[in-house]
């Protein structure tokens, strides 16, 4: 582990955390906003048809509240994503369930509710597509000719001669489900006009700049200003959503005159916000008989939902992790992103790897099962190396962590021991079975292939007349860290104490665009860029003063100087490494500058009488490149592994004709501090040349190894392979039944 | 009998006597949030799950989403807003920000406040209940580790001292 | 949150003859003792315009005191104040395990077993346990107490038999005959703790004259519309020994007192199996 610096390397506290503990931090819910209204959403209550008519009841009292409609829109009837093919208010056809339709804003927070009751909408309804089949065999056209919004191709050497010539073929299906960010603040937003007829909004975010670009279109020639109040979580649930939510808000705003604040509740935010895609993917492996790879042929379905907005994105990164982190001469990835008559899936951490990732672990099992191969040895034997060729012909230049990540983590988790002992346990009788499964990863930071270079993201920092430094990105803090992070990187590179640092908040009249915080890339891409920044400043207080003051007093000096002489803000903007090269047409090259690792085990049990699992301990071994705040990265780790560990077991998003009919926290069954085994966190360090300090992206990694590790416990445990999430004590009821009566 | 559709209510709020004037039937939330100001206190579910908006009532948690101001006549409340004193954190404040316990931040009052009642009862050091008395209050960003690290360390301090 | 706090007139009565006389006067009114679920429905917006009986004041109907044969639990006690209780932990453990189980601590110190029982959920922690004990449930009107058995309560889905202007005043818990000699509470939920059920089971077991059964109770909980004790399998074990061939067509007699069915949380095959099994290692241990 490389020495801590004056500042990286550091647990220092986090700069948001003071407010935080105290109960002070404003959310959007705490803003006070004299006057304001209080907006809701009328939702369509069918999956898809046509809107008929909208009546307002003529006995409720309308006169205090405002109604605003598509007609209402002064622009475009949208929500800019990467498409516009989503209606801000839904114009005559329905595509979801919940599909906003009508807004309503009233000066009482709780009438409003009763307000919105008294709009009565009539509908034609059409027959819904509600699953990937249907879609893909054209029940109704919902996108074009073929319901795909997206579809890639990788290929790699030659397929079906190395099918051939195989010693074993293993074929598998694997199934993920919707998963809800479930973050504890829903989502809200606030908007009011300024006198000079511009749009502010403020409120729970990941993208202050998506929101503006989205806002552009719908209120052209005004002026729109996004500003982030803090945010109660994300986990890219609040990445493309607000854009939409700032957008009803505004229009409401607009239209009345007035501030409004638009608040979901909990029930609003699940049933009508994005969710993790679910994803269908199937597997067929040629292996020799040592269990090398020879060929690996991947299927990949994701469910879009019914408009394209980031599918297109997230069925990239899905694709392009779909093998594993392994090598393997032939390879075929194929995958689509199709439409169907639920509200659209978008980002959630892991951004499509972890569906896919999930499938490519999950599938060593069947291989094991099916070869008697060990699935720890098929690993070994597979795992890339630098100098690894990828599926898309990337080589792997440096820090590639794999095998150290295996090794390690087997090793502090005694992962053979603990197999042995277990597969010994569990011929005796005994009130559980015992099951300990074995899953390693990659993730590739910051934006797929040519993304960076077109996000073309900016940072900067300025030297401000008290004698600190300001951090300015519309980077967002949403909990994991990131202002803590940017400030560290700043002031370990000024060589001044941290205290001197500050960070500016997200808010388009103040920062320059940095890009959305997603993927991945804020301490690996933002914080490299403000890195450069931050050198740019310290040579020209060098080049003024000949040497850098580390002092308020001295800062304040050198501002003081350097302020006749131009500005002292310092902008840098990303610049991509010359030898990352990626042909987006051919998909082939680098797909990612470089990839983080992680091995994960999972032991547990399963009660004998109720098909209960109970964790009894996770490992976790990751290469982070550095740790700029190895607390912090612990923090996302074990956040990581725990939303996944929810995924893996207990989350079921259930879906009736289109609609999640689970909506409550009641009954989607998030991990309690109960349920949430032990985590014995092992930081790797393997340095990124091109990230500052050798840092690499972690907030998405910790997602995609825990599942299939559970998948191959339960296996263990049950003898059962169950490759459709969640593993949920009734399919392990089911299949032990079955079992028992095909035996 | 009393009916109150909008009698006064008073009860004793982080050590301080308030009255509320309103509806009785207002939720505990709300009246410390719009009414006090108190907005420390935060509403994730609205159905008694989340247990972000947990106070102290009589000294012990409770989710102020679910408890009807009506009931609070002549009781005792406590918010995130009582455990500071001025600039210095209290010693389970203290404990989060050095493990760094809070993430995103709002459950983090709700989780203080249980936390709290465990620490002041004299509440084991062992993970394991430490676990099972918070487990009514969700966070979906720490994976909960750093939170149970922070609570044990706190019950440890306090039996050194 | 949609409920409209200015839409309800709250009656807040100190006594129990002032509670059902306001019950009287005020039939739709809707009785809230710990609000735990009635909140709920009301931050859902379902709920509104309604005049309120909030019990919570009502001398005398919060704590367990000792009555003849048994003990007599005040409709308000609350499940913290159950499972923490000296003499309910003493001779009634199962309630107690049952009421540590019931959601979170947030829960259990505001929700009361009067208000759990007229909510009447087929997923009741608590009424197993209940079911087993044979607890009796007071129900009181401006005409006087009515006794009820605690399995009499339930009509169906969150329906009780209770009259418009009864209200449960008390749950009387009357001592076992003599102390069990097998004993189980299990709650199967949607994950290890504050979780709703997929199965609650209580059982108790006694054995007489050459360690046959001299009785067995044994209740199920979220396998019907409401609490069912499955009688045939007493009935088929009573007064027999409990060898495999025996435990095996009792566990199979399950199915006659249960109708378990497919929901969000669950399936009914998995609930019957896993109940099964609750039962089969209940009667083997």
């Amino acid at each position: 582990m490389p020495k801590p610096g004056i500042a990286v390397g550091r647990s220092v506290p986090r700069v948001d955390a003071d407010a935080k503990l105290r109960g002070v931090a404003k959310y959007i819910d705490d803003l006070r906003l004299p006057g304001c209204l209080y907006g809701v959403t009328v939702r369509s209550t069918i999956a898809f048809g046509t809107i008929r008519k909208v009546e307002l009841d003529p006995c409720w009292p309308w006169k205090d509240a405002v109604v605003a409609g598509p007609k209402d829109i002064p622009g475009e009837n949208c929500v800019a994503v990467i498409e516009a093919d989503q209606p801000l208010l839904a114009p005559g056809r329905v595509m979801h369930p919940m599909e906003p339709l009508l807004l309503v804003a009233h000066p009482d927070r709780n009438r409003v509710w009763e307000s919105s009751k008294h709009v009565q909408v009539s509908y034609d309804e059409r027959d819904p597509v509600l699953t990937v089949s249907e879609s893909l065999a054209r029940k109704q056209l919902l996108r074009g000719t073929d319901n795909v919004f997206k579809q890639y191709l990788i290929e790699k050497g030659d397929v079906a001669t190395a099918f051939a010539g195989a010693a074993h073929i293993v074929e598998g299906e694997y199934r993920t489900p919707h998963q809800e960010h479930a973050y504890i603040e829903p989502n809200g937003m606030a908007a009011w006009v300024e006198a000079d007829g511009a749009i502010v909004v403020v409120g729970s975010m990941q993208c202050p700049y998506y929101v503006q670009k989205a806002l552009k279109r719908i209120f052209p020639g005004r002026d729109i200003r996004v500003i982030q109040a803090v945010t109660g979580g994300a986990f890219g649930g609040k990445e493309d959503y607000p854009s939409m939510l700032a957008g009803h808000a505004a229009l409401l705003a607009l239209k009345s005159r007035k501030p409004v604040k638009m608040l979901y509740d909990r029930s609003e935010d699940m049933a009508s916000t994005t969710k993790r895609h679910p994803s269908v993917v199937r597997h067929r492996t040629a292996l020799s008989k040592e269990g090398r790879l020879l060929a690996q042929d991947i299927d990949v379905v994701f469910d879009g939902g019914a408009y394209l907005t980031l599918s297109p994105v997230v069925l990239s990164r899905g694709t392009l992790h779909a093998t594993g982190p392994y090598e393997c001469p032939n390879v075929r990835v194929r995958s689509r992103a199709v439409a169907t008559n639920s509200p659209p899936n978008g980002a959630f951490r892991g951004f499509g790897a972890p569906q896919t990732l999930f499938a490519a672990e999950a599938h060593w099992e069947k291989i094991a099962a099916e070869t008697g191969l060990d699935p720890l040895k098929l690993r070994r034997l597979n795992l890339v190396r630098e100098g690894s060729v990828l599926a898309t012909g990337q080589v792997l230049k440096e820090s590639v962590s794999a095998a150290q990540a295996l090794e390690r983590v087997v090793a502090r988790s005694s992962y053979e021991k603990t197999r042995r002992t277990h597969a010994v346990c569990n011929r005796k009788p005994g009130k559980v079975w015992k099951g300990i499964g074995l899953a390693l990863v990659h993730h590739g930071p910051g934006f797929t292939g040519s993304g960076e270079v077109m996000l073309a993201s900016r940072a900067a920092v300025a030297l401000e007349r008290d004698g600190r430094i300001a951090v300015l990105s519309a980077t967002t803090e949403m909990g994991q860290g990131e202002a803590t992070v940017l400030a560290q990187i700043t002031a370990e590179t000024l060589g001044l104490d941290l205290s001197l640092v500050r960070v500016e908040t997200p808010d388009t009249a103040k920062v320059p665009n940095s890009g959305p915080t997603v993927a991945s890339r804020t301490t690996m891409i933002i914080g490299g860029i403000l890195m450069k920044a931050a050198l740019k400043l310290k040579e020209r207080v060098v080049q003024e003063l000949g040497s850098f003051p580390t002092t308020t007093k001295g800062l304040k000096e050198a501002g003081r100087k350097l302020a006749s002489k131009g500005p002292l803000t310092f902008e840098e903007e990303y610049r991509k490494p010359p030898e990352v090269v990626w042909d987006e047409a051919a998909y082939k090259g680098d797909a990612y500058g470089v990839y983080g690792y992680e091995a994960v085990t999972v032991d547990l049990s399963v009660d004998r009488t109720t098909y209960e699992v109970k964790l009894r301990a996770v490992h976790t071994s990751t290469d982070v490149g550095r740790a700029i705040h190895p607390e912090l990265v612990r923090g996302q780790i074990a956040g990581g592994t725990v939303q996944a560990l929810g995924w893996a077991l207990t989350e079921n998003a259930v879906f009736q004709r289109g609609r999640m009919s689970n909506s409550q926290f009641t009954n989607y069954v998030i991990p309690t501090f109960s349920d949430a085994p032990p985590i014995d966190l092992d930081i790797i360090e393997n340095p990124y040349s091109r990230g500052p300090y050798g840092a690499k992206g972690i907030g998405e990694l910790p997602h995609n190894a825990p599942a299939p590790a559970v998948v191959a416990a339960v296996r263990q445990a049950t003898g059962l392979l169950i490759g459709d999430l969640p593993v949920l004590p009734e399919k392990i009821c089911h299949g032990l039944l079955a079992r028992r009566k095909a035996s | 009998m009393k009916r109150e559709a909008s009698r006064a209510i008073s009860f004793v709020v982080n050590g301080a006597e308030r009255t509320y004037k309103g509806p009785a039937f207002k939720r505990l939330i709300d009246v410390l949030r719009e009414d006090f100001g108190l907005t420390g206190t935060k509403e994730g579910c609205g159905e008694g799950e989340c247990g972000a908006c947990t106070v102290l009532l009589d000294g012990k948690p409770a989710a102020s989403c679910l408890v009807p101001v009506s009931q609070v006549h002549g009781r005792k409340v406590e918010t995130v807003e009582s455990l500071a004193r001025g600039e210095s954190l209290n010693p389970l404040q203290r404990s989060f920000l050095e493990e760094a316990a809070a993430q995103c931040g709002i459950c983090t009052p709700g989780i203080l406040l249980t936390a709290w009642s465990w620490v002041k009862a004299g509440g084991s050091a062992d993970p394991e209940a430490v676990r099972k008395h918070l487990s009514g209050n969700l966070c979906r960003c720490t994976g909960y580790q750093s939170i149970v690290d922070a609570v044990v360390k706190t019950v440890k301090k306090r039996r050194a001292a | 949150m949609r409920g409209i706090p200015g839409s309800m007139q709250v009656l807040r009565p100190r006594t129990a003859d002032e509670a059902v006389e306001a019950f009287a006067e005020h039939p739709l009114a809707l009785p809230v003792a710990g609000g735990t679920d009635v909140m709920v429905l009301w931050n859902m917006g379902l709920l509104n315009d309604r005049p309120v009986l909030d019990l919570s004041a009502v001398a005398g109907w919060r704590g367990v005191r000792k009555a003849p044969g048994g003990l007599r639990v005040g409709a308000l006690t609350t499940h913290a104040e159950l499972r923490d209780h000296p003499e309910i932990r003493r001779s009634f453990p199962l309630l107690a395990q049952a009421c540590a189980e019931v959601g979170s601590v947030q829960i259990q110190n505001r929700g009361t077993i009067g208000g759990n029982i007229a909510n009447a959920s087929p997923a009741g922690d608590t009424f197993p346990a209940l079911a087993v004990y044979e607890a009796k449930v007071h129900a009181r009107s401006r005409h006087g107490v009515r006794v009820i058995p605690f399995l009499d309560v339930f009509a169906g889905v969150k329906k009780t038999v209770l009259n418009q202007a009864e209200l449960i005043s008390a749950v009387e818990l009357p001592f076992l005959p003599a102390k069990p000699h097998r004993t189980v509470f299990r709650k199967v939920g949607t994950r290890s703790a504050q979780a709703i059920s997929k199965i609650v089971a209580a059982g108790l077991l006694w054995l007489g004259k050459g360690r046959a059964v001299s009785e067995l109770r044994f209740a199920l909980g979220s396998m019907a519309p409401t609490v069912r004790r499955l009688r045939a399998v007493e009935a088929r074990v009573a007064g027999r020994k409990l060898g495999p061939a025996l435990v095996a067509t009792a566990v199979e007699d399950a199915a006659r007192d249960v109708f378990p069915i497919d929901d969000i949380r669950s399936t009914a095959e998995y609930r019957l199996a896993v109940s099964r099994n609750i039962l089969r290692s209940f009667l083997q241990a």
